[in-house]
This record gives C-alpha cells, sequence and structure tokens, in this order.
C-alpha cells in the first residue's frame, strides 16, 4: 500500500508574522514548523505502515527550505519525500496549490492521500479537497479515526455535534484533524536518515497536466487586499478580591473608569 | 573550526528539548520528591532509541555520534538531572564497554537489547573501600568449572536495582608488576535474577533522589565462564576507558544543570519585583547572570569538544580523549555547582523552597563534582598528562 501525505510548512506561532509588500507572508523570513493537522495526518499514515507495511511518502510545495519538514516527516518514520518548489508556484492561493499538488501527485502511486484538515496560516480548509476533485477520487474531511482494511478506508468523520462512519474505495483523500492523535516524536537515528536522505525536488516542468494560467500568483483568484499581524493583548491585570462584592467593585470601577458605563 | 551545529544536530538537540519539555519536566518534581524511579519516561525513551544513541544501527542502536548523545543528556538534565544521568550510566558504562571489548557474541545478547531499550544497564566499580582506586578492590571472581564464582559488593550503583545487565568489576588473582604483587582485575557481564546476585541498601541521597542508588551483593554468583568482558586482567584498564566516556555523560549531566538553572533564573528576575521594579534591572543581577552565561557557555565547549574527541576515538582507536574528558568534566561540574548555587541566591527564599526548579537543580549538580571521578582524581588525570 502507498500513501501520500501532503504536509505544508508554517509560520511558528511562537514567532513574529512578517509580510511581503504584496501581502503574501514572507515565509523566508519567520520561523516555521509542520502543519499541526497535517502531523497528525502524518502520524494517521505512520501508525497505518506499522501496522500494515505501507509505504508513505510526503509531498510538501514551498520554498527551498520546507525541505526541512520533509526531513522532520522522514525522521518520524516516512519513506521519501518530494519537495515542489519553483518561483513561477509563489503566492500560490488554495486554488493554485491544489492544482500544483495534483500536477506532482499525478507522477506519484498512491491508494491513500492524507492532507491536514487545513494550514494554521490560511485556515481556508480547501486545498485537501480540491486536490481529490483535480485528480477526480473520492474525499472524507474532518478525520478523526482512519482504519484502513484491504482496498478500502474507513473514516469518522467528525461533525460539531455527531460523527459520521463513512467507507470508501481507495484510491481516495482524507483530511485528517488534530484529534487523530499525539504525532510521535522523531528518532535520533530517523534525524541521521533524514539528513541523508535524498528529497526530490520538482519545479513548475514536473507537473502533470496542468496550466500556466492556474499557478502561483498569477493564477490564483483569491487577492489579498490587506494583510496583517494579530494585535497582540497584553498580559492584563490579575486581581484576587476578597469576596464577590468586592470584585464586583473593581469591575464596575474599571468599566467606568472607561466611560463604558 | 565551525562552532555551528549542522543541521542533523540541529534537529537531534530540537528533539532532544522537545522531549524533555514535554515528557521528562513534568515530572521532575514528583520523582524528586518521592524519590521515585521514573520507569514510564525509561519506557518512552526505550521507544524513542534514546538508549541507544551511540551505537551502529546493526547493533539495535540509533548510529549517531558522541556529541548527539551528550546533548540527549545535555537537554534531559536541563529539566532532570535524575533522567540525564540513568541514560548517562546506562550507555556509556554498560553499553559502552560491551560495544569496545564485548565479543560478538556479547554484543549480540547483551548491546542489541540494551540499545533498544528493552533492557537497562549499571556498572559496578565502586566497592566501600574502593572506587578510583581499583587495587583496592575486595570482589573477588574465581573461576570454578565452565562458570565465574563471584563474593563481594559493589556501592553507590547507579541504575541499581533498576537495571537488567551489569558490567561488574572484580579481583581475579594476583599479578607481578615491576617487582610489586598486584591485584588482577577483570571485568564481568551479569544479569540480573542470576542467583546469588541480590541488592542491599537503596542509598537516601542529597540529590538525584529518583535515580535508583543501589548496593550489589554477589554471594557464591555463578556466571557462565564466557561473560569475562575483555581480556582476564584487562578489567582496571576496561573500567578506566569506561570512565573517561562517562566523564563525557556526566560533563554534559552537569551542563545541562548549569543550562536549565540559568534559563529558569533569566525568567524569574523579570518577573521578581523588588523596590518596586524586577531585579533583572538590578547590575548586581545583570553582572552575575553575565558571568554565569559565560561560564556555561565555556562549560558547553568543553563538553562538546571532549565528545567530538571521543567520536574521533570510535573512527580512530589509537586517539585518546581522557585528558579532553577529565578536563571537559572538572569544568562543567564545578560550573554547574557555581552556576546553580548562585541561581538559588538570584531567587532570594523562594530558591530554597522545594517548589523552586532551582532548588533541586542545585542538590543535584553537588554530585557531578563526585561521581565517576572526583574533580580531584580529574585534576589527576590532567596534571599526570601535563607531567609526564
Amino acid at each position: 500500500m502507498k500513501i501520500v501525505v501532503c504536509i505544508k510548512q508554517v509560520p511558528d506561532t511562537k514567532g513574529g508574522v512578517k509580510f511581503n509588500p504584496d501581502g503574501t507572508l514572507d515565509r523566508g523570513a519567520m520561523l516555521a514548523i509542520m502543519n499541526p493537522d497535517d502531523k497528525a495526518g502524518l502520524e494517521a499514515a505512520l501508525k497505518i505502515k506499522d501496522a500494515t507495511g505501507a509505504e508513505v511518502t510526503v509531498l510538501t510545495m514551498g520554498l527551498p527550505k520546507a525541505a526541512d519538514v520533509l526531513r522532520e516527516a522522514i525522521a518520524m518514520g516516512a519513506d521519501k519525500g518530494v519537495l515542489v518548489t519553483d518561483r513561477v508556484l509563489g503566492g500560490a492561493d488554495t486554488w493554485a496549490t491544489s492544482t500544483t499538488l495534483a500536477g506532482a501527485l499525478r507522477n506519484i502511486d498512491y491508494d491513500l492521500i492524507i492532507t491536514g484538515r487545513q494550514a494554521i496560516d490560511g485556515d481556508t480548509a480547501q486545498v485537501g479537497p480540491q486536490i481529490a476533485e483535480h485528480l477526480g477520487i473520492p474525499v472524507i474531511s474532518y478525520a478523526q479515526e482512519i482504519a484502513v482494511d484491504g482496498d478500502t478506508v474507513t473514516v469518522k468523520r467528525q461533525y460539531d455535534d455527531r460523527y459520521h462512519m463513512l467507507t470508501a474505495k481507495m484510491p481516495c483523500l482524507v483530511t485528517a484533524l488534530s484529534e487523530l492523535g499525539a504525532p510521535r516524536y522523531m528518532t535520533p537515528g530517523g534525524i541521521k536518515t533524514a539528513c541523508a536522505a535524498e528529497i526530490t525536488t520538482w519545479g513548475r516542468a514536473d507537473l502533470k497536466d496542468v496550466e500556466d494560467c492556474n499557478l502561483g500568483l498569477n493564477g490564483s483568484p483569491t487577492k489579498i487586499a490587506k494583510a496583517s499581524d494579530k494585535v497582540r493583548k497584553g498580559a492584563g491585570e490579575k486581581v484576587t478580591p476578597d469576596s464577590p462584592d468586592e470584585g464586583t467593585a473593581y469591575i464596575i470601577g474599571k468599566l467606568k473608569e472607561k466611560h463604558v458605563i | 573550526m565551525d562552532f555551528n551545529l549542522d543541521k542533523e544536530h540541529e534537529m537531534a538537540r530540537q528533539l532532544f528539548k522537545d522531549f524533555s519539555e514535554n515528557e521528562v519536566k513534568p515530572l521532575a518534581q514528583e520523582i524528586d520528591e518521592n524519590h521515585r524511579f521514573p520507569r514510564e519516561t525509561v519506557d518512552k525513551l526505550a521507544k524513542y532509541g534514546f538508549l541507544g544513541i551511540p551505537v551502529p544501527k546493526e547493533y539495535g542502536g540509533q548510529g549517531c555520534d558522541i556529541l548527539t548523545y551528550a546533548m540527549c543528556v545535555e537537554e534531559l538534565s536541563k529539566v532532570c538531572g535524575t533522567t540525564g544521568v540513568i541514560v548517562s550510566a546506562h550507555t556509556s558504562l554498560c553499553v559502552d564497554p560491551i560495544m569496545t571489548y564485548g565479543t560478538e557474541e556479547q554484543k549480540q545478547k547483551y548491546a542489541v537489547p540494551l540499545a533498544k531499550g528493552e533492557k537497562l544497564g549499571a556498572f559496578g566499580l565502586t566497592e566501600p573501600g574502593a572506587g578510583t582506586d581499583a587495587q583496592g578492590q575486595q570482589t573477588k571472581a574465581v573461576l570454578d568449572g565452565d562458570e565465574w564464582v563471584l563474593n563481594g559488593s559493589k556501592c553507590f550503583i547507579t541504575n541499581g536495582k533498576e537495571a537488567d545487565v551489569y558490567i561488574v568489576i572484580a579481583v581475579t588473582g594476583k599479578v607481578e608488576k615491576r617487582g610489586k604483587v598486584m591485584k588482577e582485575i577483570s571485568a564481568f557481564i551479569v544479569e540480573k535474577g542470576t542467583p546469588g546476585f541480590t541488592f542491599g541498601t537503596k542509598e537516601n541521597k542529597m540529590g538525584i533522589c529518583a535515580s535508583s542508588t543501589y548496593e550489589l551483593i554477589f554471594t557464591d554468583c555463578r556466571i557462565p565462564k564466557e561473560n569475562l568482558l575483555g581480556q582476564q586482567g584487562k578489567g582496571f584498564a576496561i573500567a578506566m576507558h569506561t570512565l573517561d566516556g562517562g566523564r563525557i555523560g556526566i560533563a554534559a549531566q552537569a551542563l545541562g544543570l548549569a543550562e536549565g538553572a540559568l534559563e529558569t533564573t533569566i525568567n524569574y528576575v523579570k518577573e521578581r519585583k523588588q523596590f518596586g521594579r524586577a531585579i533583572a534591572q538590578f547590575q548586581n543581577t545583570q553582572f552575575v547572570l553575565a558571568d554565569l552565561a559565560t561560564k556555561v557557555e565555556c562549560a558547553k565547549m568543553m563538553v562538546y569538544k571532549a565528545a567530538c574527541k571521543k567520536d574521533e576515538f570510535t573512527k580512530n582507536p589509537k586517539t585518546s580523549y581522557s585528558v579532553e574528558a577529565a578536563m571537559a568534566k572538572l569544568c562543567a561540574a564545578e560550573i554547574a555547582m557555581e552556576v546553580t548555587t548562585k541561581c538559588v541566591q538570584l531567587h532570594g527564599g523562594y530558591g530554597f523552597i522545594k517548589e523552586y526548579d532551582v532548588e533541586r537543580m542545585m542538590r543535584d549538580a553537588k554530585i557531578t563534582e563526585i561521581y565517576e571521578g572526583t574533580s580531584e582524581v580529574q585534576r589527576m588525570v590532567i596534571s599526570a598528562a601535563l607531567l609526564k
């Protein structure tokens, strides 16, 4: 069995967020981590590998330094890494990204594709389902459990107030929630293997059945009008009143001070 | 000379840091207070290969270098000195001599499960009357047919009751050297559960309280003849060479303790207010921190250099790392003691309270100046090399 996990290098929320003049993220200037939902998807794939001996390939699109997350994935137990990087692919929105990844996936054998539900830098949750649409395969989103049996995959799909048990024939695509389980750590030996591993690197020319008009910033229907970092809240003031009355009086005093009441 | 870590070592450090923060730190205070060996942590260390870092992959290890191993002990010790020494004693004092002096059969039988973390290792040299002075050894091993019969006891043994495999140093006879009759000393591999091998007193210690430190007792303990490690009569050399490697592990533990105390204190002085401002704003605090950080950096350079020197030994067995290891341990241990003590001082009264990590770190640091050769012994090793 062959599994491809699509992973994304995203800004570490502990670091600062920096933007290019066009409003897109300046990824080169930020600390970066593997997107948490993608990491949960990778863990799900590695569990299937533990149980069945499946081959796990990790695929990412990004700057050359995005190879770091591929190496991290290999250090956790993935077998191969594929990096899609090309200047013409920069500034892609979800449409251009999914087009690109689908173009890469057409070159790879797979039974199951796993993506994270969404990336913490975009929060769109669109890329996974769009890839499935491009490839013409079924998609099951919001997976909190994944089980493989023969040529079918059974997924526990999370909803706000219920869950669905869905079964699909493979090949298919599943988008993973971080509830799939805490990802495993790398191992020291895995890191050694990962650093020695050859990362397959593809550019625009290696993408199959895609058109230039659907790639990169120019191929992105979404235009960013303005982007800014979240205004961070101060640490606040902690008060420990001795009684509810004293606490109430304190709050009312503060609200009056700010002319709220 | 490149002082930057490469990608592989950077990733390894991040791994050890994440593991230590998430899996080790939350237990550190509780296991110290209850003197409880953290078996659940050892199981996780095993799962992620931390118990076989410098062992080749073909022997169940991770195939990494000594620097990676030292960084592992360092990062673990930043948050818990006990966990650091569990890994150090297992790896440097048990797995390493088996890999260096063991037969292929011994490596397969003992080093492989140790490196995989299926078993835990320990090392027994010290006796009530003999530590670094190996000629004071009283434990005897006598060959009887196809078995060695061990009698005697070992004390202060790290991983004591929790280990499965022990390297034990014992007297096997007498030899004449330069006209003097000396004890012939040999090394053995002893398995837990061997009849005649029991445990004595559990030590009640000042620091590294969760570490299992026990007396080992051998009463007509019969082990197979093939459990002799290395050549008969080479036990002293094996023990000393093993301790050379062990000192790098303890130096890394000391470094970690110093770094951990410093990091904790830097956070503390930014928050703690006296006379209307954070104590970080007082020049005394700033100058003390500057001195401590400089010393920690010095210790780090020494420890990493010794680790790299042992890596050279792996490639070229003619390389000696004995002096570098002794210097690293001497330097890092004394710096750990100084840094942790001054960090307690910067915490004021809170530094004396057990809820604050620096209290534990200061107690843990003291042993690094004592075990695997006291600071005085390190000075003997270094000066002997200078004056030979």
